[in-house]
């Protein structure tokens, strides 16, 4: 199947982000001044939290001065402004958790985050994409049949749950996977090798976890394509079983999901959230569930905001995927 | 090739009105189906590719009946057994710690001898009461607002759909654990943090609905009777959307079950003597890396099947609703 290179309208892509980011960088302040003022509406207190268990013999007047030290005496709207014009030059403050510049966690960490999404979400796709078409070919099937109803069950699954029984029978009773964390114990060095190994168990529950919802998705569409004309015809031309499958059906049934793959972010971030957490993988969802565990502010204050950025991105991925694969929409009208 | 293109205008136009519901929000992890057949319920309709008509219904009613039953047991199991059953959830017997399911200790024992059966009923009775009143919570919000932004129109609609769109930028999960966090665990913590990030869709499916009800000609006789603005609303248009709302309420509890186990689960969420069954796998993971697997195997059971018996039935209900729009639940 040979095509003509269609040139991408990058004009239009460029407009689009660009009033897309006028929407988003109103969503990002808001969230950033929520984010403090649901901390000041709660019963948190940074100088106890500062000060940890010395605050319980410490007299007034130290705490005061304290309180002093660290601005917290301000008002939440004066510390947001400062934490705002600090985080526009790249001081996102200091993490009493991890002992370190929120920025340095960020950047350390971000990167195994990514490689686990990005691994976790290629199998999801591609598993799912062939799980609904095999399911979408016979409709009523046996076949389809068992893979709705797995795909339901494992919507209905918490991901922690399977992580769990994922570790108890891959690492404990076949052992032939490691547990968990990025290397092992004894190695001093990340190799690759140790990293691959060590991937695919959380990599595998998350792709696990986001599968349903493709499977769904593509043997819903696929099914509604090869009841339409292109593939009648096609079939009335003689053409194999397989390439009307995978060549008409399965290239028009993927459009919405391909659409729909950027506004799955919100859900990897939560599959994340749990899976690094089990599986104690050194990536950012971990460290946000160890901050909020610690009532660690500046860190979690961070991670939500950039959370929320990467939600926007995926949104905005969601359009611009909308425009350039489906011709009867034009990107300078979204 | 027309009436397909007439169909997307026509949904193009529906994403307008709703606020881009689908795309621009947040997708609900529970109902991807729902999704699908918001989506693509227009252009399935008349095309009949699941021929076997006799069977298929057979399958509906089968299914319809297993999630009525499974769904009747949970609701029967977590009212009746704790004053029915004169049997202490925290009794500790150290002599039957961590013993394998067996006749007596159905589902095992944990590692303080504590029967699992019984311990899971009372967690199931937790989360389910956290869920129930999360979604209750969220249900009203969400009607009060959407309602509002749907009746109002104009900029009080614009503004609060934005508030709406912001929020649910958030991931849910993340925003309920900085909420949690902020605010330490506790039972009415959790409750707020679950309602707190479920009312949006609630909000959006309300106003839509509010927002096609508004141009139908019996609200047009209300008006022109002279019917106030809060008589049309209430006595008009809420009725009108209940239904609605009830149905996203129903379909909401499983999803706020699973969210206050996630919470329990990351030790966010409820406080250990009040054990959900978050609480449960999340103690059962010392046991399991000594290779105990039912104190983790059960709990997440009694996770899914409600969520499932629940979908079930809300997809039974929609196809008998909209016999047109064909449930994708086939389980």
């Amino acid at each position: 199947m040979t095509r003509s290179p269609r040139r991408l309208p990058w004009g239009a892509m460029a407009r689009l982000a660009g009033r897309r980011a006028l929407f988003a960088g109103p969503v990002v302040l808001v969230v950033t001044f929520g984010v403090f003022a649901i901390a000041a509406a709660s019963p948190f207190d940074p100088v106890k939290a500062y000060a940890g268990t010395a605050a319980l013999g410490a007299d007034q007047e130290t705490l005061d001065r304290l309180r002093d030290n660290l601005g917290v005496d301000q008002s939440f709207v004066v510390r947001w402004w400062d934490w705002l014009t600090a985080a526009l030059t790249g001081d996102l403050g200091h993490s009493p958790v991890m002992r370190q510049p929120v920025a340095e966690v960020i950047g350390e960490r971000l990167v195994w985050s990514a490689l686990l999404c990005a691994v976790a979400f290629a199998v999801a796709v591609l598993v799912g994409t062939l799980l609904g078409v095999l399911a979408a070919r016979r409709p009523g099937s046996m076949l389809d049949r068992a893979v709705t109803s797995l795909a339901y069950t494992l919507e209905a699954a918490p991901v922690f749950w399977i992580a769990l029984l994922a570790v108890w029978l891959f690492a404990l009773q076949w052992d032939v996977l490691p547990a968990g964390g990025l290397t092992d114990t004894a190695s001093e060095q990340v190799t690759p090798g140790q990293v691959a190994s060590h991937i695919v168990l959380p990599a595998g529950v998350l792709a696990v976890s986001q599968l349903p919802w493709f499977t769904l998705y593509v043997r819903q569409g696929v099914g509604d394509a090869l009841a339409e004309d292109p593939v009648r015809g096609a079939r009335a031309r003689g053409i194999g079983e397989g390439t009307v499958l995978f060549g008409h059906a399965l290239r028009s049934g993927l459009l919405p999901v391909l659409t729909l793959i950027g506004s799955r972010v919100p859900e990897l971030i939560t599959g994340a959230l749990l899976v690094e957490t089990v599986f104690s993988w050194p990536g950012i969802a971990a460290a946000t569930v160890e901050a909020a565990t610690a009532v660690d502010f500046p860190l979690l204050a961070a991670l939500t905001v950039l959370a929320t950025a990467a939600v926007l991105a995926g949104n905005l991925l969601a359009d611009l995927l909308y425009g350039l694969f489906d011709p009867r929409v034009k990107l300078s009208e979204m | 090739m027309a009436d397909v293109a007439a169909e997307k205008a026509e949904k193009t136009e529906k994403a307008k009105r709703t606020g881009r519901a689908g795309r621009a929000g947040q997708s609900e992890r529970a109902a991807p189906a729902a999704d699908a057949g918001n989506a693509e319920g227009a252009e399935q309709a008349g095309t009949p590719w699941r021929a076997h008509g006799t069977d298929r219904r057979s399958t509906r009613t089968l299914r319809l009946r297993v999630s009525a039953a499974l769904l009747t047991l949970t609701v029967l199991a977590v009212l009746l057994v704790p004053p029915l059953a004169q049997l202490d959830q925290q009794a500790v017997d150290l002599a039957a710690k961590l013993q394998p399911p067996s006749w007596a200790h159905p589902f095992g024992t944990d590692d303080v001898g504590r029967d699992l059966l019984l311990r899971c009923v009372y967690g199931l009775r937790v989360s389910l009461l956290v869920g129930v009143a999360a979604a209750l919570t969220a249900t009203v919000v969400g009607t009060a607002v959407g309602a509002t932004a749907g009746a109002l129109g104009g900029w009080v609609d614009r503004s609060v759909m934005r508030v709406v769109d912001t929020i649910s930028s958030v991931p849910h999960l993340l925003l309920g654990i900085f909420i949690v966090a902020m605010f330490r665990p506790g039972v009415w913590p959790v409750v707020i943090s679950v309602a707190l990030t479920h009312w949006l869709s609630t909000a959006r499916i309300v106003r839509a609905e509010v927002l096609s009800l508004r141009s139908r000609p019996y609200i047009d006789a209300a008006v022109s009777g002279g019917a106030s603005r809060w008589r049309v609303a209430v006595r008009h248009l809420l009725p009108g959307v209940l239904p609605q709302a009830a149905l996203a309420a129903v379909l909401m509890v499983p999803h706020a079950m699973w969210h206050e186990s996630a919470l329990s689960f990351l030790g966010l969420g409820l406080p250990t003597h009040t054990a959900s069954l978050g609480n449960l796998i999340q103690e059962a993971r010392g046991s399991l890396l000594a290779g105990q697997w039912w104190p983790t195997l059960f709990p997440g059971l009694f996770i899914i099947v409600p969520t499932l018996a629940v979908a079930g039935l809300a997809g039974a209900w929609r196809e008998r609703v909209n016999p047109r729009r064909r449930s994708e639940l086939m389980l």
